[in-house]
């Protein structure tokens, strides 16, 4: 817990929710009838309403991107780091507004949610969500906050592609995108990581096709699973030879199974477990799926700079050298694209050894880069 | 550096570019020149860079910057994506000049290509003396300077002519932005930096 708030710290935050009435048709074909989204907000929407900034979480994240909910808090938001006064999202001069996406379990509607028709959670019934219908939502959201358009829409790694699907669905609706360590389309491995991730999830006997809740119970050990083997990808091989080495945690072997004798298993387990208390596994199965699917050149005969085209907004491109899960190369895909389109885009190619984790770590060159990028935002709107 | 302050071959091929023009800049530093381009010009493009200060530095000037190693290629550029491709002060310190300048002029209509001419008189006498040359226009010393293909202006010709380059207009200076009759009379000898507009011969 923080013993007193950091001064470049948002500090104490509380989340909001907004219901919406309005039915919403997802790309699945299925339409969602009513549905919350929660979120957070820091810094203050100046008069005109130009200087508010839309975050994009990833895989597991949620709408708590930075500051505290109490001062028990062990924790602060997922990117502390980037966003606060001073910092390269800088609270002082931009207006901040960060969600929990539709399928997530933090808030907004998703599989934990009561199902109004049934008075029971949605559980596996909860429809598909994709990349598209998120920026939908999001749409929804920002009109609800009185934003007609954003100063930049921010994301990393499936937040990115969020960013990246905003400038192409509504091009008129943000003026610069900020995308990542993302990818505009998973790999084949990519997508074999999801899917032995959900195979933990659903071959768990405490899985219960889904109606773990019905039963009082949660695929514990799928979940564990599955975020062990998501943590192994997203560090590099160096960060976790440097980080763990072959270090024994009783400086010695056992000979056995069960204890975590390696501190490389013991820093799994540990994160695998403390997953298991904070995140639903059907969320995270409908969290991989939209991964999976995300692929906005397959409608433009799997080419990128098409699907493009319709974009307008300014880009700022970043990836990681060490990213294994979203390599550089990745992000270069993107950057072509826009370039074949002559769309403005800068692109900063971070030498960092974390590998995909290292768009939550505090890397100078990174921190420089984005700094400068938001920065020349803010001058735009004289923030 | 500023806008006003631009180095001696910048402000010389800022000429040659036409207002409006699509260009990509390999080698771009910190951005000046395309700033410079932009403001006088109208250009639209990018520059390629691979030092992380001065990406973040273009960044800080709203250049399109592009962080990349040039030594990569270009290959991932398509045929004729911009008017102009230039290289100012950079060749010199690329891999392969020869592979890079056919691929410059494969995706730009033209090139524009400046170095620091190695067969300037204070070099060739620091040479006659038994010694590498350290000038204004090469300020390394051997075993520091990131310059691993040095050439003349014949040198510079020899290979245009191998690789079917037409050299299109040839101007020399020393870094003081002057030129002069002494280097207009013999260039290879009393210029000090070469700029060089260039494209692909026409096949016949």
């Amino acid at each position: 817990m923080p013993e007193s708030i950091p001064e470049n710290s948002v500090g104490l935050v509380k989340p909001q929710t907004a219901h919406f009435a309005q039915p919403l048709a997802l790309d699945c074909g299925r339409t969602l009838a009513a549905y919350d989204l929660i979120y957070e907000t820091y810094g203050k929407l100046n008069a005109d309403g130009s200087n508010a900034l839309l975050i994009c979480h990833a895989l597991s994240g949620d709408h708590h991107a930075a500051g505290y909910h109490s001062m028990l808090d062990r924790k602060p938001g997922w990117w502390e780091n980037y966003i606060g006064p001073g910092k390269p999202i800088d609270t002082n001069q931009f207006f901040v507004v960060s969600l929990n996406n539709l399928g997530g379990c933090k808030g907004s509607t998703g599989p934990t949610s009561l199902d109004p028709k049934t008075g029971k959670a949605y559980g596996p019934d909860f429809p598909i969500i994709t990349v598209r219908d998120w920026v939908e939502s999001q749409v929804l959201l920002g009109e609800r906050l009185g934003i007609k358009q954003w100063a930049a829409v921010i994301g990393g790694s499936l937040g990115g592609m969020q960013s990246l699907q905003w400038s192409i669905q509504y091009p008129d609706k943000l003026r610069h995108c900020v995308v990542i360590a993302a990818a505009s389309k998973l790999s084949a491995q990519n997508i074999a990581f999801n899917e032995v991730a959900r195979q933990a999830m659903l071959r768990d006997p405490e899985f219960h096709e889904g109606r773990y809740y019905e039963h009082n119970t949660v695929p514990k050990r799928g979940l564990m699973l599955a975020r062990m083997l998501g943590h192994i990808t997203y560090l590099s091989d160096d960060a976790m030879r440097a980080k763990f080495g072959r270090e024994l945690r009783e400086g010695k072997l056992n000979f056995g199974f069960d204890a975590a004798e390696f501190q490389v298993e013991s820093y799994l387990r540990y994160q695998g477990e403390s997953f298991v208390d904070r995140f639903d596994a059907n969320t995270y199965l409908l969290m991989t799926k939209a991964l999976d699917y995300f692929d906005p050149a397959s409608d433009y005969e799997d080419d990128l700079a098409k699907a493009l085209a319709p974009a307008k907004a300014q880009f700022l491109v970043c990836s990681f050298t060490s990213d294994w899960r979203f390599a550089p190369a990745r992000s270069r895909e993107i950057v072509h694209a826009l370039q074949q389109n002559r769309l403005a885009v800068s692109y900063a190619e971070i030498e960092a050894h974390q590998g995909h984790d290292a768009f939550l770590i505090k890397i100078p060159h990174y921190i420089a880069a984005f700094s400068a990028y938001m920065q020349r935002i803010a001058k735009e709107i004289n923030a | 550096m500023s806008p006003n302050h631009l180095r001696t071959d910048l402000e010389l091929l800022s000429n040659w570019i036409q207002p409006s023009s699509h260009v990509l800049d390999l080698g771009c530093g910190d951005g000046t020149l395309l700033e410079h381009l932009r403001q006088q010009r109208q250009v639209t493009g990018y520059g390629l860079e691979i030092d992380p200060e001065n990406v973040t530095r273009c960044i800080a000037a709203g250049v399109n910057v592009i962080q990349r190693d040039l030594d990569e290629g270009l290959s991932d550029f398509k045929d004729n994506a911009f008017d102009y491709v230039m290289m100012t002060q950079t060749l010199q310190a690329i891999r392969c000049p020869d592979q890079l300048l056919p691929e410059m002029l494969r995706i730009g209509r033209e090139g524009i290509v400046t170095f620091p001419n190695f067969g300037h008189w204070l070099a060739r006498l620091q040479l006659l003396r038994g010694r590498m040359p350290v000038s204004r226009a090469l300020p390394y010393q051997w075993y520091d300077t990131p310059n691993i293909h040095h050439c003349t202006l014949r040198d510079f010709e020899a290979l245009c002519q191998k690789l079917n380059i037409q050299i299109l207009e040839c101007m020399v200076v020393d870094p003081e932005h002057k030129s002069s009759w002494g280097m207009r009379t013999f260039p290879n000898l009393l210029g000090e930096i070469a700029v060089y507009r260039i494209q692909r011969c026409l096949e016949t």
